[in-house]
């Protein structure tokens, strides 16, 4: 099997963020790799593993594929020090400000010349919070979407993929033939550390950096664009009580508020 | 006058009030028609459900795909019904299926989008709270139809009657938005109260409830509010992951947001921030939680939350 999977490099969840000509201000915060895309890398690499592995020369590759500046390879690397076997780093001072519907036509051209089997991602970056390329992904692919899989079987030789999710509409089985592209929660697993071993081989993997030419891509502008954003003022503490008769205050608070 | 279309939400074949919210922004930017895409047999008792609101009109389509092959095959049909209204702007309800609906549409009928819209205005901007609600931010979308997600609970509906005319579409789902077959569900078991992301009032329990959510429970009951709960109490296998309130859990906004023994991660944040009103109950008086609590009960859930309950019960007897 060749696997795929998308990971992208965010600000630091405590981070504080502004915008700055509408978008989002990335130079001034630390950067990290998505620590939701940690359970997708995980999760390729388990899948892999429990059909003969993705060690050089086995059956199975795992390939870690990413859109960012170039310090994103940082990111890219912490997921092959994981254990994946090579990477692609698309990276062209066009793709700044791109927005799902542009980065989701970057990646899914470089997934369609790689020939991959599955794609694995993660449930949404944790900046934008859009939770939409894992389904664009399938669109743009033709493949079948399995997305927000807490339980994910692959069946390499019937080509066939089984995921359980959790949905509003209550607990669904799905399953689809090869190729998919699937989206896993972080219930799903405990996403390893990198050993020493894996960081150190981790320097020696390829990351294959490519420019948009070399994808055969070309980024419009955002089809939404952001006309203005200003802060908005923090909530300010209100009344905080301690005393024995907190719990009558906070009956009369919610009286007050008309929400009883 | 120009045609806005919602899509319409149902969860287990039963509309949602999200519709009439949905209906509601539509009406200020044009005439309102609502697509309800129905199993086969279940459209016009699903159609007669869409009866609140600004709705002009319903188009029904039948299939059991939408069931059985989910987001692919309601994107399918809906970019169909684009392609042939031609709409000012299209709305979905703003979670995880109607957001992978608009997803797709969106690339299918090559149009820009926007999610977790917690208003739109007559000119189709759509107001979104980023960075954890820290900023507001004004959009618009620059290129074909404006597909946008409204978050449940954001706007304040008109639920004037309505009796929309029904026209029901012949329309097919392809075979290539068959590729993903759900072969089975079981629904949630939801126990009598309202829908997380619906509901006027959450009660949420976290790490200080050490895995007993009865006073939580008991309190939200008296105020017919939803349980939620956060990442520490999902994660210990206290209360099922589909009640998680913050990051990679649900968005909540509702009018009172009651945060039990919950310390106020960010994550957790992200997911109630926008709540109206923010009550804490902390034994911890360093919780930082207290920081956007417009009331903060320092004190322990299990002797705070019965006394409470009792003060409800006796203010609404």
């Amino acid at each position: 099997m060749k696997i795929a999977v998308c990971v992208k490099q965010v600000p630091d969840s405590w981070a504080e963020k502004k915008m700055v000509n509408g978008v989002l201000d990335r130079e001034s915060v630390d950067a990290v790799l998505n620590d939701l895309d940690e359970y997708a890398v995980e999760e390729a690499l388990r899948i892999a593993e429990a059909h003969g592995g993705n060690e050089e020369g086995g059956p199975h590759t795992v390939t870690v594929i990413s859109m960012g500046p170039e310090r994103a390879t940082e990111a890219v690397r912490k997921a092959l020090s994981m254990g994946a076997n090579d990477a692609i780093l698309i990276t062209d001072s066009k793709i700044a400000g791109a927005d799902a519907l542009a980065t989701s036509a970057v990646l899914a051209a470089v997934i369609q010349k790689g020939g991959f089997d599955l794609v694995i991602c993660g449930t949404e970056s944790t900046d934008a919070r859009m939770s939409v390329v894992p389904a664009m992904l399938a669109e743009r692919l033709n493949a079948a979407q399995l997305t927000f899989a807490s339980k994910v079987e692959v069946d390499p030789s019937a080509q066939k993929v089984s995921i359980t999710r959790v949905t509003e509409a209550g607990v669904e089985e799905m399953n689809a033939s090869f190729p998919c592209v699937i989206s896993v929660v972080e219930k799903i697993n405990e996403p390893r550390y990198p050993s020493f071993k894996g960081i150190m081989a981790a320097k020696k993997k390829v990351i294959e950096s490519r420019d948009l030419a070399a994808v055969g891509v070309a980024v419009d502008s955002a089809w939404s664009l952001v006309a203005d954003s200003s802060p908005r003022p923090p909530r300010a503490a209100g009344i905080k009580v301690s005393d024995d008769n907190a719990a009558d205050q906070m009956v009369s608070f919610l009286a007050e508020k008309k929400l009883i | 006058m120009s045609n806005v279309l919602i899509l319409a939400d149902f969860v287990s074949s039963k509309a949602t009030k999200t519709n009439a919210e949905l209906a509601t922004v539509g009406a200020r930017i044009g005439e309102v028609t609502a697509v309800v895409l129905a199993p086969s047999g279940k459209g016009a008792a699903m159609a007669a459900e869409i009866n609140k609101g600004p709705v002009s009109k319903v188009v029904l389509v039948e299939s059991d795909a939408f069931v059985n092959n989910g987001v692919a095959a309601v994107a399918d049909v809906l970019a169909q019904i684009i392609a042939t209204q031609s709409p000012a702007a299209v709305l979905i309800a703003s979670h995880a299926f109607g957001k992978e609906v608009a997803a797709r549409t969106a690339v299918k009928s090559g149009s820009g989008i926007i999610t977790d819209a917690v208003d739109v205005s007559a000119d189709v901007t759509a107001t979104q709270l980023v960075f954890g609600g820290s900023t507001t931010v004004h959009s618009k979308v620059s290129h074909g139809t404006p597909i946008i997600t409204v978050r449940p609970n954001s706007i304040d509906a008109n639920v004037a009657a309505a009796t929309p005319a029904v026209e029901t579409l012949s329309l097919q789902v392809s075979d290539a938005s068959k590729k993903a077959t759900v072969t089975s569900t079981q629904p949630p078991v939801q126990g009598g109260r309202p829908e997380l992301t619906e509901a006027d009032i959450v009660v949420s329990g976290g790490r200080g409830t050490n895995g007993d959510f009865s006073a939580v429970e008991g309190f939200a009951d008296s105020l017919g509010a939803a349980v939620g709960a956060s990442r520490a109490a999902t994660d210990a296998g206290w209360y099922p992951h589909s009640y998680q309130v913050g990051q990679t859990g649900k968005t909540v906004s509702p009018q009172l947001y009651v945060a039990c023994g919950i310390s106020g991660a960010i994550q957790h944040r992200a997911g109630m921030q926008t709540s109206k009103t923010i009550v804490v109950i902390n034994k911890d008086p360093e919780a930082p939680l207290f920081e956007i609590a417009d009331f903060g009960v320092v004190g322990d859930l299990f002797a705070v939350l019965p006394k409470a309950t009792e003060g409800v019960k006796a203010r609404k007897s």
